[in-house]
């Protein structure tokens, strides 16, 4: 089977997420290779080397600087029109979604998205997708090629490897419509405050908090933990609270001793983010919310009576 | 100007799958998708804030007894409901969907074609860049911040890496998040005047879609099996009665936590 990693960067780094799923396919058996676009990039090729691809087929090219979708689906179908593939595989990510669903479209290929794993089974490839809150673990395929597959961030680590990697170049023609949306400011990681990666004990607050000045609890609880405080996309997005302090896909990745989820629904953004976490206390008013299905200990109540009682609670024992 | 809006329409309540065809079983009550309901809001206040938006559009693909569920849409003012409904569009994945949904979003020519950030059944967060491919138009995705000026939109969206803003020339695709907006809720008037709004249903021969390339046969994935997660610890789940907080410290001494 020849796999096709499509390699993802930013600030002159190769995305994790990336080489995981270049790991992935190296270990499947059968030819790995990875597509590179952006502006300046070349260096980045050897960096895959070293992670599983034996080949990179790289597009350097100013209109691919900023990382827009639309462009490199152009680049995309180019390469896959060249060359067979029998599988495209995406690290899950804002960018990588919305290239594999325009290639999806554009090829009329199939794509299956949020996999947690792949195999090969009597020569076929088959992905594991979790559905209904992970509740449902169905084995799905396709029918066409290429397979169009996006990995659930954080599924595979990185594995590094002595090979050598070969860098192939190639162009495309990029299409006017593709090149018309433009970025005006692009993001930067903010790095400021005490980081919620290396805490041992971390408390989130979402949506269910409220209004913005309900994070006062969640920061009174983490602090008589003498933890952290996290948010949720939806409360970093509507302003609530600092993106250097959010957990999720879009987010941090964090894996403490301890995590206690205040007014958080759960959804897979969420969960990619936190799942490694050792303990898993919710507390939310949604008896359905998704968050107790991996929830160590789940609480239906408001967190609003609970959440200053166990404040309390802790404070008494520490001092204690 | 003219804004479509694209909803699906959502099982209310718990989900379940059918064994048998291992698709989400769509027999009981249904509902307007909650992240699309954003998307209807923000068009709604485009609308509002300006003159030239002569019409928003309700564009939908699924069962017929879906168009219940769009009325919501009405009644939060919106001005007509499209809904693409077809026996043999059953089963169809993001290919067949992205196919029929461009097919009706070209016969609309909207200028602004509104997703919503993800599908809350199948948690799917694609279509929006495969409709936008089919329609050959500039795309922002995840907007959490959305203003016009002089036939373009800006979308301010977060990525991995913090906040971006894009430009992007009308017409384009943009695909919304759940934090860019409250949906208001529909007034009771709003409610009253939603069924005499236009509501109309198309099959895939309307819009001269083969049914070949819908449903199943226009699909290019399958499921071969559903199986049980893999298995984890015991887990608790309880109803508050007041003693919550001291149940949680109870646990976490137990887990060594505290």
């Amino acid at each position: 089977m020849k796999f096709l990693v499509f390699l993802e960067h930013h600030e002159a780094v190769l995305q994790k997420d990336s080489l995981g799923v270049l790991g992935k396919a190296a270990s499947l058996g059968g030819e790995v290779e990875a597509v590179l676009l952006g502006a300046g990039v070349e260096g980045l090729a050897a960096d895959a080397g070293r992670y599983g691809a034996t080949r990179v087929h790289l597009m350097d090219d100013a209109l691919l600087a900023a990382p827009l979708p639309q462009p490199r689906v152009d680049a995309l179908e180019t390469l896959v029109g060249e060359q067979d593939f029998d599988a495209v595989l995406f690290a899950a990510s804002v960018l990588s979604a919305d290239v594999a669903a325009g290639l999806a479209a554009r090829l009329d290929a199939g794509l299956n998205w949020d996999l947690t794993d792949l195999a090969v089974e009597d020569g076929k490839l088959v992905g594991k997708r979790p559905e209904l809150g992970d509740s449902v673990y169905a084995d799905v395929g396709w029918t066409s090629e290429p397979r169009l597959a996006l990995i659930r961030s954080g599924t595979f680590e990185p594995a590094e490897s002595a090979g050598t990697v070969e860098v192939e170049k190639f162009e495309s023609r990029l299409q006017d419509f593709s090149l018309a949306a433009t970025m005006l400011e692009q993001a930067h990681e903010e790095s400021q405050g005490p980081s919620i990666e290396d805490a041992d004990v971390v408390v989130a607050g979402g949506r269910g908090l409220g209004s913005p000045e309900n994070f006062a609890l969640v920061e009174e609880l983490a602090k008589a933990l003498g933890g952290a405080v996290a948010a949720t996309r939806a409360v970093v997005d509507a302003g609530w609270y600092p993106y250097a302090a959010q957990v999720g896909q879009t987010g941090k990745t964090v894996s403490p001793k301890l995590y206690i989820a205040c007014g958080i629904s759960g959804a897979i953004q969420h969960k990619v983010g936190m799942q490694g976490s050792s303990v898993i206390v919710a507390i939310n008013k949604d008896p359905n919310a998704p968050i107790f299905e991996y929830a160590d200990f789940g609480v239906v109540g408001d967190l609003h009576e609970i959440v200053p009682k166990l404040t309390e609670l802790v404070r008494q024992r520490k001092a204690a | 100007m003219k804004i479509a809006v694209c909803v699906k329409v959502v099982p209310d309540g718990q989900l379940r799958l059918d064994p048998q065809t291992k698709r989400l079983d769509r027999s009981g009550e249904a509902t307007l998708n909650t992240f699309d309901v954003n998307a209807v809001e923000e068009a709604l206040k485009l609308k509002e804030a300006g003159s030239d938006v002569e019409e928003v559009v309700i564009v939908s693909f699924g069962p017929e007894r879906g168009l219940e569920a769009m009325r919501k849409a009405l009644a939060m003012g919106a001005d007509r409901v499209v809904l693409v409904s077809d026996e043999a569009a059953a089963g169809s994945d993001l290919v067949a969907t992205s196919r029929v949904l461009g097919a009706a979003l070209e016969r609309e020519s909207a200028d602004l074609v509104l997703f919503g950030q993800q599908a809350g059944d199948s948690d799917g967060a694609v279509l929006w860049a495969a409709v936008a491919d089919r329609l050959q138009r500039p795309l922002i995705s995840q907007v959490a911040e959305l203003s016009r000026e002089d036939g373009k939109v800006h979308g301010k969206r977060q990525t991995e890496y913090g906040y971006d803003v894009l430009e992007a020339p009308l017409p384009a695709v943009i695909a919304v998040s759940d934090a860019i907006n409250e949906p208001r809720y529909p007034s009771l008037k709003g409610i009253m005047g939603a069924k005499k709004k236009p509501q109309e249903t198309l099959s895939l021969g309307d819009l001269g879609v083969d049914a070949g390339d819908a449903g199943e046969a226009g699909s290019r994935t399958e499921v071969y099996a559903l199986g049980d997660p893999p298995a984890r610890g015991d887990t608790v789940k309880l109803e508050d009665d007041g003693s919550a907080a001291e149940k949680i410290v109870q646990f976490l001494l137990e887990k060594k936590a505290l």
